[in-house]
């Protein structure tokens, strides 16, 4: 990977980053209408998995998406607006945090139901394969997901067709509260991928680079219509579930370990220690990315609501 | 005109939508050489190959993602599964994703797929082969709902519903398969939401579905000897319902007959009753509206119970007559 490019998932990491502290900011200020799932220390797997795919390869997301949306392009306006229920949203206020989705960019949608997007993934695949076309399909799941049956379903039909699709669980070791020493039976969810004909690789989710590599040679073998990949992206997430979350199933201090092993803070190290980049250089791109964000909001909170007399547009087409 | 079967009918709209339109596709549980549990799609998988006849495992909600992912991504499939009670299995890609996605997207999104499935009891398959669970369908916006019940309907319905750009929940009647009637030859449409009346009469009015459409048509024709004209009108697409023939009917008889398989308690035909009686046609109703339909309860094996668990042509005739005389 070039130093540009290096450069540039750090930064999309600190948009991320600037993105939902500020949402949680917003929040606070009761500026937000429902929840949201914050995947803060989670950077690492969104930014490096997507850094794998072509522009115009496709995603599917999950309800902790705000990290997939961004970095697979989305115009942090729309988002931003689409996140406080504006007209000038992605989906025009009628989807919010869970279902911000960009199709024309590739994004899918984000999706309220865990495992929702698995068995979507393998339609996708196969129009992408029926239509000849030269894609790949990248469904993002959490750990959760991995013990629903649309799992069991989607991979095996995805494996059978060798359908262009890489299925990345993002382990982040929760499932709400229910932590996946309890809710697993194996030490790794890649593992599973054995029964289904597939590779399974779990990398570590904080570090980009290992991501980007695994998902690459993921997509590779679904752009040579090999077929499907799964790759577990083992993390965690430093914020509760969702805005009700006291986190009283796991303790300050592992929260705090696992703030030490920030993913934004390890690759601005190790670029620093390349030489690819200077600290000064680093304090801007994270200075550029919080300005960026909070434009977005300027703009999002400028925005008008959507218009009443369109309330039911969009059930039919 | 040429007779064929609602099943070949159903045949015939498949290959002539699938001739015109390369994006169709099929895609289900023993859909190919074997041409479905009803034979349906007998002969497609050679005409067109397994990758347009795709069988697959016994995965209902994979099915219903497959035809989501791919109706959402420039393809229009049609996906079977094999009785309706196992939508249920396929309920939450149906229900949570396939509904929801074009709302939840702003409008960014098309969604041209149909889900065919066969519904309906008599075949002595007992409770978990035999239901009949359209409304679940119907409370679901997004969705459209079709049920067609001749030869005729079927073709025209099912190419409207595959040229159509929402996702279809296309529920067929496993009794209805061998029946015979006039069918063109020609690709043909009939728009969805269109309700139609199956026979003019001035006395009652029956609104009923699927197989009870052609069971009140017998029943109609009995009673007509009897000198009681009764008007069937068959809705054909569930949701979104064309209610204006039903009211206009109600309004010319002053009497209504609402008949369908279903289980009573939440079925379609409290939801009839409702629109009727806020309609114009409540100052026109000269006796109660009267719903006809299946008990609530599982749809049992043995045969004779199995018969008396749903409306049969006896019990409409005798529901009607009781309704054109003024007896209830």
């Amino acid at each position: 990977m070039n130093i540009e490019k290096k450069i540039e998932l750090l930064r999309q990491m600190y948009t991320i980053r600037a993105f939902e502290e500020q949402a949680e900011q917003l929040y606070a200020l009761g500026k937000i209408h429902g929840t949201m799932h914050l995947s803060i220390g989670m950077e690492g797997s969104a930014v490096g998995a997507i850094a794998a795919l072509r522009p115009d390869d496709l995603i599917l997301s999950t309800h902790r998406g705000h990290g997939h949306c961004i970095a697979k392009g989305a115009d942090l306006q729309r988002m931003a607006a689409e996140f406080m229920g504006k007209a000038t949203g992605y989906c025009r206020g009628r989807g919010g945090s869970m279902h911000i989705a960009d199709p024309e960019g590739g994004n899918l949608g984000a999706n309220g139901v865990v495992g929702g997007g698995i068995p979507i993934a393998v339609g996708v695949g196969l129009s992408i394969k029926m239509q000849k076309r030269d894609q790949v399909i990248l469904c993002f799941f959490g750990d959760g997901a991995a013990n629903l049956g649309p799992f069991h379903e989607g991979l095996n039909m995805a494996a059978i067709w060798k359908l262009p699709v890489i299925y990345v669980c993002e382990n982040n070791q929760y499932a709400m509260s229910c932590s996946t020493r309890r809710a697993f039976a194996i030490p790794r969810i890649s593992d599973r991928a054995a029964a289904y004909g597939m590779p399974g690789v779990t990398v570590d989710g904080n570090d980009v680079l290992a991501v980007y590599e695994a998902v690459s040679a993921a997509v590779k073998r679904a752009r040579t219509g090999e077929g499907p990949s799964l790759v577990e992206n083992f993390t965690y997430r430093w914020r509760g579930h969702s805005k009700s979350d006291a986190n009283v199933y796991r303790t300050r201090e592992e929260i705090e370990s696992w703030k030490k092993k920030c993913p934004i803070q390890r690759f601005r190290a190790l670029l620093i220690k390349e030489g690819a980049l200077t600290e000064e250089r680093a304090k801007q791109i994270e200075q550029q990315s919080y300005t960026a964000i909070e434009s977005a909001v300027t703009f999002a909170e400028a925005s008008p609501e959507p218009n009443l007399e369109s309330i039911e547009e969009g059930v039919y087409a | 005109m040429r007779e064929i079967t609602y099943s070949e009918a159903l045949r015939e709209a498949l290959r002539q939508e699938m001739q015109r339109d390369e994006r169709v596709f099929i895609i289900g549980e023993d859909v190919g050489i074997y041409g479905g549990a009803f034979g349906v799609t007998r002969g497609l998988f050679k005409e067109f190959g397994e990758e347009r006849v795709i069988d697959t495992p016994i995965s209902e909600l994979g099915i219903a993602g497959a035809i989501t992912g791919a109706a959402l991504t420039g393809m229009r499939p049609v996906g079977e599964i094999m009785f309706m009670d196992f939508m249920t299995l396929a309920s939450e890609q149906l229900v949570n994703q396939a509904a929801k996605i074009r709302f939840m997207f702003g409008g960014n999104a098309t969604l041209p797929f149909v889900m065919r499935t066969p519904a309906g009891s008599g075949t002595g398959a007992a409770a978990q082969h035999s239901q009949s669970l359209e409304n679940w369908f119907v409370h679901i916006p997004g969705l459209k709902v079709v049920m067609p019940s001749t030869p005729y309907d079927a073709k025209g319905l099912l190419i409207a519903s595959i040229r159509d750009d929402n996702p279809v929940i296309f529920i067929e009647h496993k009794l209805l398969y061998k029946v015979k009637g006039p069918v063109p030859e020609e690709p043909y449409t009939i728009p969805l939401s269109t309700s139609e009346v199956k026979r003019s009469g001035q006395d009652l009015t029956v609104v009923a579905t699927s197989v009870m459409v052609k069971r009140s048509l017998e029943a109609a024709a009995q009673l007509a000897s009897e000198g009681i004209e009764v008007e069937v009108v068959d809705p054909r697409t569930l949701k979104p319902l064309d209610a204006e023939p039903i009211i206009r009917s109600v309004m010319k008889t002053g009497r209504v007959l609402i008949v369908h398989e279903a289980c009573k308690t939440g079925g379609y035909g409290g939801e009839l009753a409702a629109l009727i009686a806020e309609s114009e046609a409540f100052d026109y109703l000269e006796a109660p509206i009267v719903r006809l339909a299946g008990r609530d309860m599982p749809i049992p094996y043995n045969r004779t119970l199995e018969y008396h668990a749903v409306p049969q042509v006896e019990n409409i005739v005798a529901k009607a007559r009781e309704l054109a005389q003024g007896r209830i």
